[in-house]
């Protein structure tokens, strides 16, 4: 935005009256910078990622030909949703929340954030859970195994011994992402820089304010439907419970209370950054800041009104059905004017392709061809068929993969001379954006097919005439997966060398941001700038 | 330091809301019994007691089918006397379901009904029912257990056929657990 002028440059003139980090492992374990905890977030968020990742790559091994080659189908079942939990919890949102505290407080012209205890705190317990979550992979009876959405009654009745470790390790990153939600909230309400209004705020900083408020509305339910579990497990109610009087089917409808926001809590970050990075390369505004802004807050109200569209399949009335379809379809709309405004943007723009640009057109792209087959999901009638198919694994890896996992690269490229100081290798970025890009699309792009067709989703064996499908898929999956290799060298290289990156990184970026020197100081912003 | 202040106040307040929204998952589940109550999703039954006699509707039938099904793990026979009832709405109709323990221990069931199409539920009133209470047999014993149920007249003209299924589930378990406790508590055994 143009209206962005400083008055005040803040940066090496102030850098004198301040200490810089501390030293040693305790500059980490104490830190309340924004910037070393939004570092460790990125950290912890990567090496998850390739956790997870290693775990897709069993999966898509063992789903390489038809029959039992590799894996137990116990284990098998354990993989998938370990891999489930691990990317949601684990690799995605908290490199959000690190992308949050490295950019908020720069973006608004802040010092830091408004909670920085709390915010180590919030990091801190995060490790701890994910140490518990994967503990449970070496106990008898094995890590959970009935799937990220842990239904009951297989998550209660019918779940290993090691379920009750899986309820602590929710509840605690429940608290982190709860805390992490309200430090966010609490920085971007009280902490802008003078002239900073709501409207003026960048789109990542306002799809991060409605993204916490939705955390803050849905952890706890899931923090409620795992003590329910935890209730129904060990001190006898009956919940989920039928002979008891309980009902299997209100876990879903309570976890998908939860679960469809959580979906957008994954996504409307994602639009932010690719909300920055398209007007930069476009060297163009934004077009409609003004409808981005309320098509997040749409989107982000009506994701409390369509969660049983996980669940058309369980019986309910004809009106139910009806309701939950036309407003899952209604989505669409803010969606689109979403899509609508990035593709204005760069229309007739001067655009240049960098590695950030290139990760910003094909989760334009990519992230669209998921919403169509969301639309397709979420046709009543049709769901009926899909339901529980490869077609919803296509749907939602299309959203998640080179949707909210692009964005997030496509945000580390954007930032990382800002941070490091260090300008990026273009070349090896291509090379991991083009890998990454054919990788993506030939393992998931075949799973519609082989989903239309029929296929169940979480099995270790399938019948023969889906063979050649996920030969390809798990090919692709190999590509991708090994491609990401690069990504974990280009953010280490540019860590350690690269030419000098100047305040301004990009040439059209423009923002609070670029004003201070590349790398960032440890403080900045420690005397508000003006912003006119 | 205003902004202190501010910050505090802010914290309270979204804390407060983190607080509301975990007590309203557990107000999800009364608020979905409501929900099913109203609109008979899930085919739950809640028709129950004695009802108003109307007049039996003798110009139209409906089929009433009649469904009994162990839950996984449950031993006993379990199976209705007439599968299959016709009707008239309005009409009060006594049937009964057979259940016989086949093992040596004494045990309790429970059994759960369920209508289908749920649409029907609300209009089937259960008068006088064995799913009201837990049933306990004694090792190789039969017992027959009625069910008094009556059709309503409103129900849809479109509706001829409902089923009516219980699903029996053992709770021998939880049973004796609360007479183990009522009996360490002092009080008499069930």
């Amino acid at each position: 935005m143009s209206t962005l002028e400083t008055t005040t440059v803040t940066g090496e003139q102030h850098e004198s009256h301040h200490h810089g980090p501390a030293a040693g492992i305790g500059r980490w374990l104490f830190t309340t910078n924004h910037k070393d905890i939004g570092s460790l977030y990125l950290w912890f968020s990567l090496l998850m990622f390739l956790t997870g990742g290693v775990m897709a790559l069993l999966i898509r091994a063992e789903l390489f030909q038809p029959g039992l080659q590799l894996v137990e189908p116990g284990f098998f079942n354990q993989m998938t949703t370990m891999h489930g939990l691990i990317m949601v919890f684990g690799a995605v949102m908290p490199a959000f929340v690190g992308l949050a505290n490295w950019m908020i407080p720069m973006m608004i012209g802040a010092p830091d954030m408004a909670l920085p205890r709390m915010n180590n705190w919030s990091f801190w317990i995060l490790p701890f859970a994910f140490a518990i979550l994967i503990s449970t992979l070496f106990m008898d009876g094995g890590a959970p195994n009935f799937g990220w959405t842990f239904y009951a009654p297989l998550s209660t009745t019918y779940a290993p011994p090691s379920v009750t470790y899986f309820i602590f390790a929710i509840h605690i990153m429940g608290i982190s992402s709860i805390m992490g939600a309200i430090n966010i909230i609490a920085t971007i309400l009280n902490m802008r820089a003078p002239g900073m209004t709501m409207m003026k705020l960048p789109l990542f900083v306002w799809s991060w304010l409605i993204t916490a408020f939705l955390l803050i509305a849905v952890m706890p339910v899931l923090a409620g439907v795992v003590t329910m579990m935890l209730m129904d497990i060990h001190f006898g109610t009956s919940f989920f419970n039928a002979a008891g009087g309980g009902d299997p089917v209100l876990f879903q409808h309570v976890f998908w209370f939860f679960g469809h926001p959580e979906v957008y809590i994954m996504i409307l970050p994602a639009f932010g950054i690719i909300s920055q990075i398209i007007p930069t390369f476009s060297r163009k505004r934004l077009f409609g800041y003004a409808s981005m802004v309320y098509a997040t807050a749409s989107i982000a109200i009506l994701s409390f009104l369509v969660w049983a569209h996980h669940m058309f399949t369980v019986g309910m009335p004809l009106v139910g059905e009806l309701f939950f379809m036309f407003a899952t379809m209604l989505i669409a709309v803010p969606t689109g004017v979403k899509v609508f405004n990035w593709v204005t943007t760069m229309f007739r723009g001067s655009l240049t392709f960098e590695t950030p640009m290139l990760f910003a057109i094909a989760f334009v792209v990519l992230f669209t061809i998921g919403g169509f087959s969301g639309l397709m999901l979420a046709i009543a009638p049709v769901d009926f068929q899909y339901h529980d198919t490869y077609f919803v694994v296509a749907h939602f890896h299309y959203v998640l993969v080179p949707g909210a996992i692009f964005a997030i690269m496509a945000g580390t490229y954007y930032w990382l001379p800002k941070w490091t100081g260090h300008q990026l290798n273009e070349c090896m970025g291509r090379w991991h954006f083009w890998l990454s890009f054919i990788g993506v699309n030939i393992t998931f792009f075949p799973m519609h097919f082989i989903g239309l067709a029929g296929m169940p989703r979480r099995i270790p064996d399938y019948a023969l005439q889906f063979a050649d499908f996920n030969m390809v898929a798990s090919i692709g999956a190999f590509i991708f997966g090994f491609s990401q290799l690069l990504f974990v060298w280009n953010v280490i290289h540019n860590v350690r060398s690269g030419e000098a990156a100047p305040a301004r990184v990009w040439e059209g970026a423009e923002g609070l941001e670029w004003e201070v020197a590349s790398p960032a100081p440890y403080h900045t912003f420690t005397t508000p700038p003006r912003v006119e | 330091m205003d902004r202190i202040d501010a910050n505090r106040r802010l914290v309270k307040r979204l804390l407060l809301g983190a607080v509301l929204m975990f007590g309203f998952g557990f107000a999800l589940v009364p608020l979905y019994d409501v929900f099913c109550e109203v609109t008979g999703l899930n085919g739950k039954i809640t028709n129950t007691g004695p009802v108003a006699v109307t007049q039996a509707d003798t110009s139209r039938e409906v089929q009433v089918r009649m469904l009994g099904i162990n839950n996984e793990g449950m031993p006993w026979r379990f199976v209705p006397r007439e599968s299959l009832i016709v009707v008239n709405p309005g009409e009060m109709r006594q049937t009964a379901f057979m259940a016989m323990n086949p093992t040596a221990q004494q045990m309790v069931a429970q059994a759960i009904p369920s209508v289908s199409p749920g649409e029907a539920a609300q209009y089937l009133h259960k008068v006088n029912c064995f799913c009201f209470n837990a049933q306990t047999l004694a090792g190789g014993e039969q017992v027959e257990m009625p069910l008094l149920f009556t059709i309503d007249a409103d129900l849809p003209a479109h509706i001829r056929q409902i089923t009516l299924s219980y699903t029996l589930f053992d709770i021998s378990p939880a049973a004796t657990a609360t007479t183990d406790a009522g009996a360490q508590q002092g009080g008499s055994p069930i």
